[in-house]
């Protein structure tokens, strides 16, 4: 049966069809679809882990255990899980175990391009590239059987172009491989240096013997055109981007295993062309390798190593060739800035935090990045996830030695929070730092596209788990003073910024209400009741002095001679900009 | 050289460019072509400028195009149509959904709404413009505008032969079928002027 679906869809079904029982993974643009297709097998547990790391940890402890299994990550989370994916690599394997990245060239969607390939070079763990849905699928299984054959973990690595483009695949059946027996074995799995210093001889021994693997493999294979006076070497995304832009005046050498490189396969066909062109995105990878051969090709001379590519790039590249197109009149063409959602319960606590001009703000990864944003402008820092709580830590500490009293606040998210924000609160608690952390729990993983989190009471698979409550546990390290509030009630934020800003020590502010998107569960439907109205502005009150276009409110529009308008279609009716209508212009109105 | 078929949907995040590019490749994949389409997630939700690209034909390798390559270019907003122009092939052809949707800063009274969008496209490009949004609230839902446009590229594209309707039956909710194939029909047989 043929079907399209997006390479995460691909490799969700690859994982399927190659009798997977059990992955856990973290949500991370563009890698989240895949754990979101993998539960719905029923023949797979699959899990949202706290983070990268626990996930990766948990598909080690599988995989000992003599399943097949599967994490997915983001490039960035990725650092995030090196510290047990490189200790894996010596380790070896009993169950097949394959570690997903998936990179963001052009960064759509991330704080960095990083290009995770030296990963695999890296950890000494052999990499699987795919350029299309199909190979998605049918390369996980073939992962499965590297993995297990040569006693190593996998990377299978994946860029934003191939999880996110839909191409055809042909289904086939779940092979059931079932789970291999489990028994202790110290000196394979204890990972102590006397261990280890013998299990990185034989993982050198491996990669010579899978060097060999990836100079017979089909995985790599030459597309010989027979006039082609081009030879370009290429793999992922590049290789359909190459195909489109040569196409039969080049031959291929398509790599679809990319580590260890086949050298004397390379070797081959160099031997063959005399322009030889090596096209991969990002960093030059294959590049320097082959140069290192000898071998004289041309590459990132050429070709952006910044940015993502696409066909165009190329071959105005190496062909130079010029696209003809319709040109666009600039001056007609406005940008669209994403901003804050109507009624997302972040806005009233940025609008608060707006107004403190002389307070340092560390943000984090999530939506409320967004707070960075016009007309908010109220951030000085995002880094990485977790980060919004230990920089607020490093900036205090900072301002301790230099006298400086402005106050600190780091911001961070609920599953934020979860994910690496509690270690980074253990340290302001440990190490007692001037600064208050604000966790903004909006009950979901927002960004990513709304998934379950450990506070949420729900699992990846649907089934109810118990909600892990922050205020408690912020208690229960030894934060004193914390403040639960409603971010959309402006004086209650207000407040508790104030009583924050004058308390001596570490100081938590939960601000907790759902995400104005989130299809709510059944018990959240009586905490937080749907608005049945909505807010819009009298014209005869409205002095026009725009006061409620500081909040930035997507559903609120502003005409000079008419003054502000609330559009009741989008308007959900959090009241955040009437609160700050010094007119009081702003009325509830009937129901939605 | 292979050759395929291009078609690039634009509009605003909210607006159904990813349904109606699912309705699109997948009545493809059934009428027997190889297709690939492209769509980035992320920060559409929040309202900013989305794209989906299709791709078919007997073999189709990049999922995606570079300017200059689009047969058709199909936009659910207005300025959204300027913006991925550079797109459209020179004897490409313009469909355009007469309906603007403003930015944030817009809105905020800190830019302007773009004037005479259509008629600079208009003498740019074969341009085909419909009151998509406003047919779709006449009908009762302004979201059916999405499968109005689509009707209209069907047709556009010389697509009739293949069973949409099965299509739209399996991909939309059962309870927005009806409407949607009556907006899929209004499209389809809407007597288009040129601008």
């Amino acid at each position: 049966m043929k079907q399209l679906l997006t390479g995460n869809e691909a490799v969700a079904r690859g994982a399927y069809e190659a009798g997977v029982t059990i992955g856990s993974a973290y949500p991370g643009t563009p890698s989240t679809e895949i754990f979101e297709a993998l539960a719905q097998y029923d023949e797979i547990y699959s899990e949202w882990a706290p983070n990268e790391k626990v996930a990766a940890e948990v598909v080690v402890g599988a995989s000992m255990a003599g399943a097949r299994a599967i994490s997915a990550m983001k490039h960035v989370g990725m650092n995030v899980a090196s510290d047990p994916i490189y200790t894996h690599a010596y380790l070896g394997v009993n169950g097949g175990c394959i570690y997903v990245t998936a990179d963001d060239p052009g960064l759509h969607s991330s704080q960095n391009e990083q290009d995770n390939r030296y990963v695999a070079l890296h950890a000494k763990i052999p990499m699987l590239e795919p350029s299309d849905s199909q190979e998605c699928k049918d390369m996980i299984g073939k992962a499965y059987e590297i993995s297990e054959k040569y006693d190593v973990p996998i990377i299978f690595r994946m860029t934003t172009r191939v999880c996110h483009s839909k191409s055809v695949v042909s289904l086939g059946e779940r092979n059931e491989v079932g789970i291999k027996h489990y028994e202790r074995n110290i000196p394979k799995f204890v990972a102590t240096p006397a261990a280890c210093r013998r299990h990185h001889v034989e993982l050198e021994d491996k990669l010579q013997r899978l060097e060999d693997f990836s100079n017979e493999t089909n995985l790599n294979f030459t597309m010989i055109n027979k006039d082609a006076k081009i030879g370009v070497i290429t793999s992922g995304i590049s290789f359909q981007y190459a195909k489109e832009v040569f196409g039969e005046q080049a031959s291929y050498l398509k790599l679809g295993f990319t580590y260890p490189i086949p050298k004397q396969k390379i070797k081959d066909f160099a031997a063959n062309y005399d322009s030889l062109y090596v096209v991969e995105e990002n960093d030059p990878y294959l590049e320097t390798q082959i140069k290192a051969l000898g071998i004289s090709v041309l590459g990132k001379e050429k070709i952006p190593i910044t940015g993502e590519l696409n066909p165009e790039i190329i071959a105005s590249a190496l062909l130079v060739k010029r696209p003809d197109y319709v040109q666009q009149d600039k001056a007609l063409v406005k940008g669209r800035p994403p901003t804050l959602c109507s009624g997302c319960p972040h806005r009233g606590l940025f609008f608060e935090l707006s107004k403190r001009k002389d307070a340092v703000i560390t943000g984090d990864i999530g939506c409320y990045t967004l707070g960075s944003a016009d007309p908010l402008n109220a951030m000085d820092s995002v880094i990485c996830m977790g980060a919004g709580v230990s920089a607020a830590h490093g900036f205090a500490k900072v301002f301790e030695q230099t006298n400086d009293n402005r106050k600190v606040f780091g911001v961070v998210g609920d599953s934020t929070f979860f994910h690496s924000g509690i270690t980074s609160l253990i340290d302001i608690v440990y190490n007692q730092s001037n600064c208050t952390i604000i966790i903004l729990d909006n009950r979901v993983t927002g960004m990513t596209g709304h998934q379950e989190n450990p506070g949420t009471g729900y699992t990846l698979k649907g089934k109810k788990a118990p909600i892990i409550e922050i205020e408690p546990l912020v208690r229960s390290i030894g934060i004193e003073d914390v403040r639960l509030v409603n971010p959309n009630n402006l004086k209650e934020v207000r407040e508790a910024l104030n009583a924050a800003s004058v308390f001596e020590g570490p100081s938590v502010i939960i601000t907790k209400w759902p995400c104005a998107l989130k299809k709510l569960h059944e018990e959240e439907k009586k905490e937080y009741p749907v608005t049945e109205w909505v807010y819009l502005v009298d014209p005869d009150k409205c002095r026009k002095c725009r006061m409620c276009l500081k909040v930035g409110c997507p559903s609120i529009s502003f005409d000079p001679q008419v003054g502000s308008y609330i559009d009741r279609n989008t308007c959900v009716g959090c009241s955040v900009c009437a609160q700050v209508c010094p007119f009081d212009a702003i009325e509830k109105a009937g129901d939605a | 050289m292979i050759t395929c078929k291009n078609i690039l949907l634009v509009g605003v995040g909210g607006q159904g460019t990813i349904l109606t590019s699912k309705i699109l490749s997948t009545g493809l994949l059934n009428a027997g072509y190889d297709v690939k389409m492209s769509e980035i997630h992320g920060m559409a939700q929040r309202g900013g400028s989305v794209s989906t690209q299709v791709r078919y034909g007997e073999h189709v390798n990049s999922p995606i195009i570079g300017r200059g390559e689009a047969d058709i270019l199909i936009a659910f907003e207005k300025m959204e149509a300027m913006r991925w122009v550079e797109f459209l092939s020179k004897s490409g052809k313009l469909i355009v959904n007469d309906y603007e949707i403003e930015s944030a800063p817009i809105l905020a009274g800190k830019e302007t709404y773009p004037e005479g969008v259509l008629e600079t496209l208009s003498k740019k490009t074969s341009t085909l413009v419909i009151p998509a949004t406003k047919m779709a609230m006449e009908m009762g839902n302004i979201r059916v505008m999405n499968i109005i446009m689509l009707g209209v590229l069907v047709k556009q594209a010389g697509l009739a032969s293949i069973d949409w309707k099965k299509e739209m039956n399996n991909l939309i909710k059962p309870k927005f079928v009806d409407i949607n194939l009556k907006a899929f029909d209004l499209g389809y047989q809407y007597n288009i002027k040129g601008y």
